[in-house]
């Protein structure tokens, strides 16, 4: 049997490691010269998002103000930019998590946008509040993209969690 | 909510209040944020930080520039030889100005020593190959491959084959941000090359450039090349800016409303020449002295509106 992210089996304990690896990794997909292509949504802010919802007492507002940082320190932004809007993320998808772990996947993707939007929506009322430029509407084609692939990246992060599957018969759990 | 308002058991130790803590952090960004934009004070903090972000940075430039690399390997012999017949015949072209050029700055020199004007700089530079674009969708950035240890120092401007690229604004130790013109904030102080009227380009954020505070009547037409006028101290005299490609003049404002298009590759990638910083301008009078003395023309300030 296949492992999916659909079925109701117990997960592995989360390794504190993966959890890092993911975020790394997802801020080198954000250095990627992809960042900007039109609609590539902002890959720190999802996997954020997702470890916040899944394992809030390990990922939070820490991790979202470093990540923060280095985010506006790489795109060459204003200081505070990128740190405000993950917090908040954080903080919202941590106080939502509980209910919205209840919820089928593609009703949580749904239940994720607001969250994603109002992140970039943020980012861009503080710089256009300091007199940027609006970048157009293709800024916000991000989230929507982010909310399509919750599904495949709740998949992808949580597969180092799920059992294996060979089971022992004998001794059924 | 129901997970961060319910109060723990006391037998655990769960740190601050979620809600302490978000406003600690917002409290932190906000500061930062304000910090950065009004006084610029915060770029040891910057520098620091890119030394962490740096290397992950180039890693993720990788792919790309291995592609590149391999596009022009792949781009085969022939395509070579004729960008280098062509190379070969610009040069050639270019060869009676650039011989006499030597001769010309020299007799140039000596003209400008006999009538008593402070001789021309010449301009010396390096070249820094562009890395990528920054990321900010708000600001028109890029980032090139030689910073602090090159000797890079704020300010200092980029050009390439063409004309100017931008200003060199943030140094990190191991790359430099430079501003293009093209950006919102970025002002350059121009003179038409044909009439030798001065003003200042403003760039609009899309691309475009605009020259503003040229009253309505002022003798500007389509397809006039701007110069760097120099007035500045930052920009050397003479580098192609812009062309201009639109002119409006409505009789109801009293600036004409003038478009331009950067001459130079902004928006390309490739590799730029970053100018060394041009030698101290002389001084300026004081005001009150300047008017007691008698007619000195006085030199228009850009004014900044942000």
């Amino acid at each position: 049997m296949q492992p999916t992210f659909s079925s109701t089996r117990i997960l592995l304990p989360v390794r504190p490691w993966f959890i890092f690896f993911s975020l790394i990794a997802a801020t080198l997909l954000n250095f990627l010269p992809t960042a900007h292509w039109p609609g590539v949504p902002d890959w720190v802010a999802l996997v954020l998002c997702f470890w916040s919802v899944r394992e809030s007492h390990r990922v939070g507002m820490g991790w979202a103000f470093v990540l923060g940082l280095a985010m506006d320190v790489a795109d060459g932004a204003v200081l505070g930019q990128h740190c405000f809007a993950y917090v908040l993320l954080a903080y919202t998808s941590t106080a939502l998590s509980r209910r919205l772990l209840w919820f089928p996947l593609g009703t949580q993707a749904l239940q994720v946008l607001p969250l994603l939007l109002a992140t970039q929506a943020m980012q861009a009322l503080m710089r256009l509040a300091a007199g940027a430029e609006f970048p157009g509407w293709g800024y916000f084609i991000g989230p929507f993209v982010a909310t399509l692939l919750w599904v495949p990246a709740t998949f992808i992060l949580l597969l180092p969690q799920y059992r294996p599957v060979e089971q022992d018969p004998h001794r059924p759990l | 909510m129901a997970g961060i308002d319910h109060a723990p058991p006391p037998f655990f130790k769960r740190g601050p209040a979620p809600l302490a803590l978000l406003t600690f952090y917002i409290a932190i960004s906000l500061a930062l944020f304000v910090v950065d934009l009004r006084f610029n004070s915060l770029e040891l903090l910057r520098q620091s930080i890119s030394l962490l972000v740096d290397p992950l940075q180039r890693v993720a430039q990788t792919p790309g520039s291995l592609v590149d690399y391999a596009g022009q390997y792949l781009q085969g012999m022939r395509a070579l030889q004729q960008e280098n017949e062509e190379l070969k015949h610009a040069k050639l072209t270019q060869a009676p100005d650039l011989q006499r050029l030597a001769q010309l700055e020299a007799e140039n020199g000596r003209l400008r020593k006999l009538l008593e004007v402070k001789e021309r700089e010449q301009a010396r530079g390096q070249v820094a190959q562009i890395l990528y674009t920054a990321r900010d969708p708000f600001a028109r950035r890029i980032v090139v491959d030689k910073g602090q240890q090159a000797g890079i120092v704020a300010g200092q401007p980029a050009i390439d084959e063409a004309g100017i690229v931008g200003q060199v604004t943030r140094v990190f130790p191991f790359s430099a941000e430079i501003t293009l013109i093209t950006d919102k904030d970025q002002v350059v102080p121009v003179q038409v090359a044909r009439s030798g009227q001065r003003s200042v380009v403003y760039g609009l954020g899309n691309g475009y450039l605009e020259l503003r505070f040229m009253p309505a009547n002022a003798d500007v037409q389509v397809d006039d090349i701007l110069v760097t006028s120099g007035l500045d101290g930052v920009f050397l005299a003479g580098f192609p800016v812009a062309r201009v490609v639109a002119v409006e003049r409505d009789s109801a404002y009293s600036f004409a409303r003038i478009v331009c298009v950067p001459l130079a590759g902004v928006e390309n990638f490739g590799e730029v020449m970053v100018l060394a910083p041009r030698q101290a301008l002389p001084e300026r009078p004081p005001e009150a002295t300047a008017r007691a003395d008698g007619p000195v023309r006085k030199k228009r300030r850009p004014v900044r509106e942000d």
